[in-house]
């Protein structure tokens, strides 16, 4: 067995040793020209001249582009066309590229590029979501709407109401490699990109249209990305179509990649929410009827935003049937950098809005908050009583967080630790602790039906030897090693057989970005068709060569058994080869079963859903809100898992970095509309001592599995919430301080943390 | 000038290069080395960490911020020079194989040059070697099992470091070696740019973008990095790094000593000098308070003139110290007496940020009342500033929950602080007031630090 081993991730040697190529490690050829941007200095207005003269004069600038100076379509947007490479007559926001330099050296295009003057009209600008809603500035014509039964007459007449809104704040992708990119002309006129990119068919795109040529001129490699987490699906375009035009502009290699400052302060992040919420609920917590208005900050571009909030709305329900709910999603445009894919895709603020309604419930009746949700959790598919209809019509036939709530409550010995935080917590008056739990169901499949399929091409040479190569991409997730295992499982040959190469357009085409946690589940099945077929070929001819029943051929241990004749594998490629077997092979899958409607909310937007849950324990002290997770216990459902080592590397960095989103990762502009915290000087992810002093991670043996790559689920996005935890369990602490609920936003930071104590505490 | 020093084990010399050049940008674009990453190019990540060997052991630094001249007379160890040139790993990097440590692999060559340093040290305080180490990918838990697996293996001989070789002439005019020196050579050029560490000018070079024509590197200057701790005070030559500085105080101030734990991080540490932290006048350098507190004395000299002042009196206004031009600082005192002393660094996150507040508390109480009280403040106004009112408010006074909540309120007319990323005006003043409450129940030993909760 080749799958479900937990081996080390392919290029863990390389990484330790160094040896690990990233796009700014390539060696260049030694006319290579390097790029900046020059950026806006304004959140929105009209230019009305730019003097680039001083920009010209730097030592090493060979030339600067503006928007006029762009050979074909100045775009770079995801798909709306409407995300100039360089500004056009308008700036957006504060860090728009407006200019481009093209210089000797990375150092000269940065100090070039901050020389240039450009003039303004400032236009008034939008920087927060009261006033885009009260401009109604917007995407799409209006609000989104999903709604399931009367939710309104269902609140108005329950038992017990409760209503409220919070802030939920973006987040900073840092990646710890900034975006990068090269071009090389080609001969004839092509050119060949690397690219840090979630989305290699992306880039391959827009560098054609930029540079008017058909795709099949333009060839994307990328080999690994340092981090991608979203922040490289669509953010990567700029980098390489700027590559591409100056390469075609100047006949030269041309490289870009983005300082750390300038990459915070001009790519996307994670879009931030307001939620609003109105619930119903009776004296047990049984919940009748949710309201919420999502208010979504999606910047000044559309990029991803529609089904960024679209998510969002899929995952208001989370792991809970409501009977009569409304959700109501507000698109709004500002003059902020162009919010994008995270991680997640808007699941976590969606999620973060119904588990905020559940906390909320509990505080109000007084129950404890697990009971509370184990009370409204989609019934098992055993209970067939029970109807199990998400808002948006899609029957739940696979929950599992009965069982898997159940195992973990036992394994982390919460009602025990729970009733000695209580204990804890009545002789300290400054410092209080909370525990907190939250559950995740995570909907797997791109709500745009046609990205859900995959392509892998595998090559098996005379030696035996297997070259394997699939339409996703590598940025830290194991991916790779993933898809040996699975190519080795199909002909049972030891995973060093396996050659993994680079993800290249020139070999799988129409590839969908590696997103949306998709990845193994989409290529690991087009890597098995294609590995299926070649061994169908190589057991007709051995089994025709040696006159037996194509049944009685067996690849087995690195070999082929064919009646009673044993080869080793590589005898057996040599000998299929001879007979001038097709020993290479395409496969091809897409997703069944789906079909969703985005505009009505309805229909099956996902193959499975993904379940997880966590319990995370926190101190927080009143004084100043400084606060610190204590333990963390995550059981988390990665159906048969492919390689439970890298899965649970992904639980495990998935939970710190949901937790980092919801407490010290804070962003910040002024009032111009300048970032603040653009360096790790000022935008604080967790640090090593800020992971779980206990931190336990397991696995859970579910029992409702999907048919997917050997029945393994996807891992990339689902853990990414089992940091609400951590928020929750915050929460908990701050509640110890008085008899008010906290009304926490996120992230608790230390000062949200003390505003919230103050709130529990004077009742406001 | 030419610049000498072993990479990997053999010695190099490089004759001609701009000494603003940071050893990064030397190794990738000149030397091809590219296994040392840069992430933010301002010394907050570690993914372009290196182990450097001087005298005092192996120390790791972060190349982005340190300038080449730097490097001369020492011994670099980089990513590619930690595993046996046969081929065999170090433990380090086959723990961090074998435990799952990389995941996107671009923080990696930084995480094992800072264990690979921390692991020849014998240090086994991870969290602290690693808190200058982000890692956006794992979460860091397998990171720090990979650390603890090795921590008793046997450092691999063949990373024994060469001895340095003695220190030849860089160049005197560019590289002092002694006071002296530096105190002519500065006279010539009194408006050259002083660097010590360069956490703080190097950048002034990679992200400012500025041309530093003018420099003196002050690293050969031995005689600025004596310490003497004596019955009565403590001295500390200005070029003492500050992880120098807290394994001195660790028994003398502990309190101070482990607020400089979380000062920064390791790499930074390591490089960072006492001198430049009151030198460059920041109003959220976290020494000044707390040296404040202490009543603690800046020493200048300029030629032959030495004066000795207050440090609160060097700090003058935002940006303005009490420095004439060509004049340097040469040590720092600080009197010993008995510790009331308690430092209070809050931030956003608890390891290398920058304080929102730093409060540090001196306060005398004998049978009962209040004799003497030194309090200073970091994070709080244009300069590290003392809370005068507040002293004044509680000096004389019983040390009473009275006499703090009379004293609490004074801070409004100490300070008026900003509102910025770090934390409002408002959180600043209350957290001030709090912590001058936390001071009086960490001396009748009722205050609990979140960080000791277990």
């Amino acid at each position: 067995m080749s799958v479900a081993k937990p081996l080390p991730h392919d290029a863990a040697a390389l990484h330790v040793t160094g040896q690990a190529r990233y796009i700014d490690d390539i060696p260049l050829p030694a006319n290579t020209l390097h790029l900046a941007f020059g950026l806006s200095a304004i959140a929105k207005g009209e230019i009305t001249s730019i003097d680039l003269s001083d920009v010209h004069n730097c030592d090493g600038v060979i030339a600067v582009l503006t928007a006029h100076d762009l050979p074909f379509e100045n775009d770079v947007s995801a798909a709306a066309h409407d995300e100039p490479l360089l500004a056009t007559d308008q700036v957006h926001y504060n860090g728009q590229p407006v200019f481009l330099v093209i210089a000797t050296s990375h150092r000269a295009a940065r100090i070039a590029a901050r020389k240039g003057t450009i003039q303004y009209n400032k236009e008034p600008t939008l920087l927060t979501l009261d006033q885009a809603l009260a401009a109604n500035s917007r995407f799409e014509d209006g609000p989104r709407i999903y709604e399931k039964g009367d939710a309104s007459a269902a609140i108005d007449t329950a038992a017990h109401i409760i209503e409220d809104s919070f802030e939920i704040g973006g987040q900073e992708h840092f990646y710890l490699e900034g975006q990068a990119a090269l071009a090389l002309p080609q001969e004839d006129g092509g050119m060949l990109i690397n690219s840090s990119t979630q989305h290699p068919s992306e880039i391959q795109h827009k560098v054609a249209h930029a540079i008017g040529l058909p795709m099949h001129a333009v060839r994307v490699e990328t080999r690994r990305m340092g981090g991608g987490f979203g922040g490289k699906e669509s953010q990567g375009n700029a980098l390489a179509v700027a590559c591409a035009v100056a390469a075609r502009a100047t006949g030269r290699p041309c490289k870009m990649r983005y300082d750390r400052d300038d990459d915070m302060v001009i790519t996307g992040k994670r879009h931030a929410f307001r939620i609003s919420y109105r619930a119903g609920f009776d004296d047990t917590g049984c919940l009748s009827g949710v309201e919420f208005t999502h208010l979504v900050d999606c910047g000044w571009a559309q990029d991803l935003s529609l089904p960024v909030a679209d998510r969002a709305m899929l995952h208001s329900d989370n792991a809970y049937i409501i009977p009569n709910i409304r959700i109501e999603s507000h698109r709004l445009k500002t003059n902020l950098q162009s919010a994008t894919a995270y991680r997640g895709f808007g699941g976590p603020q969606g999620m973060l809005g119904i588990e905020r309604v559940m906390d909320h419930a509990a505080h109000h009746l007084g129950i404890d908050p697990i009971e509370l949700r184990k009370r409204n959790y989609y019934a098992s598919p055993r209970n067939k009583c029970r109807k199990n209809t998400t808002p948006y019509g899609m029957n739940v036939t696979d929950f599992e967080l009965h069982g898997l709530t159940d195992q973990l409550l036992q394994s982390s010995n919460y009602i025990t630790r729970k009733a000695e935080i209580a204990q804890w917590n009545t002789t300290h008056e400054t410092v209080k602790r909370g525990i907190a739990f939250s559950p995740v169901k995570f909907g797997i499949s791109f709500t745009l039906t046609h990205l859900n399929q995959a392509g892998a091409l595998v090559h098996v040479y005379q030696d035996g030897s297997i070259h394997l190569n699939h339409g996703g991409t590598e940025m830290g997730q194991g991916l790779f090693q993933k898809l040996a295992q699975v190519a080795a499982q199909c002909f049972d040959v030891d995973v060093t057989r396996i050659k993994i190469t680079a993800s290249d357009t020139d070999k799988v085409p129409n590839t969908s970005a590696t997103a949306a946690s998709s990845g193994s589940d989409l290529n690991g099945m087009a890597v098995k068709v294609a590995c299926d077929t070649i061994r169908t070929r190589m057991a007709a001819y051995l089994a025709e060569y040696f006159h037996c029943n194509e049944t009685a051929v067996k690849f087995l241990k690195d070999g082929v058994i064919i009646g009673d004749k044993t080869l080793s594998f590589s005898e057996a490629a040599m000998l299929c080869y001879t007979g001038r077997i097709s020993l290479s092979s395409t496969g091809f899958y897409k997703t069944p079963s789906l079909q969703w409607d985005r505009i009505k909310g309805a229909g099956r937007p996902f193959f499975y859903f993904a379940y997880g849950a966590a319990i995370t324990e926190v101190v927080v002290d009143a004084h100043t809100g400084e606060n610190r997770i204590l333990r963390a216990d995550l059981l988390h459902d990665a159906g048969a898992s492919l390689n439970p080592a890298l899965d649970i590397g992904q639980i495990e960095g998935a939970y710190v970095q949901g937790a980092g989103w919801l407490t010290t990762e804070e962003l910040v502009w002024n009032e111009n509309g300048n970032l603040r915290t653009h360096a790790p000087s000022t935008y604080k992810i967790p640090a090593c001592s800020d992971r779980p002093d206990i931190f336990n991670v397991a696995l859970y043996d579910g029992e409702y599995r999907p048919d997917t790559i050997y029945r393994s689920k996807a891992v990339g996005e689902p853990p990414f919430m089992l940091g609400i935890s951590a928020w929750l369990a915050l929460s908990h602490a701050v509640s110890a301080f008085g008899p008010a609920y906290p009304h926490l936003n996120a992230p608790a930071t230390p000062e949200e943390l003390w505003q919230a104590t103050k709130r529990v505490k004077h009742g406001i | 000038m030419t610049i000498t020093f072993h990479l990997n084990g053999d010695e190099v010399s490089v004759p001609d290069i701009a000494p603003t050049t940071t050893l990064l940008d030397w190794l990738r674009n000149t030397r091809g080395l590219n296994g040392t990453k840069e992430g933010c190019n301002e010394g907050d990540c570690g993914a372009c960490t290196v182990m450097v060997t001087d005298q005092d052991g192996p120390k790791a630094l972060n190349a982005c911020i340190l300038f080449m001249p730097q490097l001369h007379g020492k011994s670099l160890h980089t990513v590619e020079g930690v595993a046996n040139p046969d081929g065999t790993l170090h433990p380090v990097q086959k723990a961090m194989i074998d435990h799952h440590g990389s995941q996107c692999g671009f923080c990696t060559p930084g995480f094992i040059m800072s264990m690979v340093t921390a692991h020849t040290a014998g240090a086994t305080d991870h969290d602290d070697q690693l808190a200058g180490n982000l890692c956006r990918c794992t979460g860091y838990a397998p990171i720090i099992r990979a650390a603890q697996a090795v921590q008793t293996a046997p450092v691999p001989k063949w990373l024994v470091t060469k001895p340095t070789q003695p220190q030849d002439a860089l160049d005197n005019v560019m590289r002092p070696l002694s006071a002296n020196d530096l105190a002519y050579q500065y006279a010539q050029r009194p408006t050259a740019t002083l660097i010590a560490g360069a956490t703080d000018v190097g950048l002034w070079v990679t992200k400012q973008l500025r041309d530093l024509d003018d420099v003196i590197f002050l690293d050969g200057c031995d005689d600025l990095k004596e310490i003497s701790v004596t019955q009565d005070e403590v001295r500390f030559g200005a070029l003492v790094n500050m992880n120098r500085v807290r394994e001195t105080l660790t028994p003398i101030y502990p309190s101070y000593a482990d607020m400089i734990r979380r000062y920064a991080s390791q790499q930074v540490r390591n490089a960072a000098t006492i001198g430049g932290n009151i030198a460059n006048g920041s109003p959220i350098g976290d020494n000044p308070p707390a040296l404040i507190a202490l009543g603690a004395r800046v020493h200048l000299r300029k030629q032959n003139t030495r004066r000795a002042i207050l440090l609160e009196d060097f700090f003058i206004d935002y940006g303005k110290q009490d420095r004439s031009d060509g004049e340097f600082i040469e040590a720092i005192t600080l009197p010993r007496g008995q510790d009331a002393l308690r430092v209070y660094k809050v931030s956003k996150r608890f390891d290398q940020d920058i304080s929102a507040v730093l409060g540090a508390f001196n306060i005398v109480i004998d049978q009962g009342y209040v004799t003497a009280a030194c309090i200073a403040f970091g994070g709080m106004a244009a300069i590290p500033k003392r809370a005068k009112h507040v002293e004044t408010a509680l000096i004389g006074k019983a040390w009473t929950a009275d006499t703090i909540r009379q004293a609490q309120s004074a801070f409004d007319a100490d300070f008026s602080p900003l509102s910025d990323m770090r934390a409002s005006a408002l959180y600043r003043l209350e957290t001030a007031r709090a912590l001058l409450a936390r001071y009086a129940a960490d001396l009748s030993g009722d205050h609990i630090p979140v960080l000791e909760v277990q």
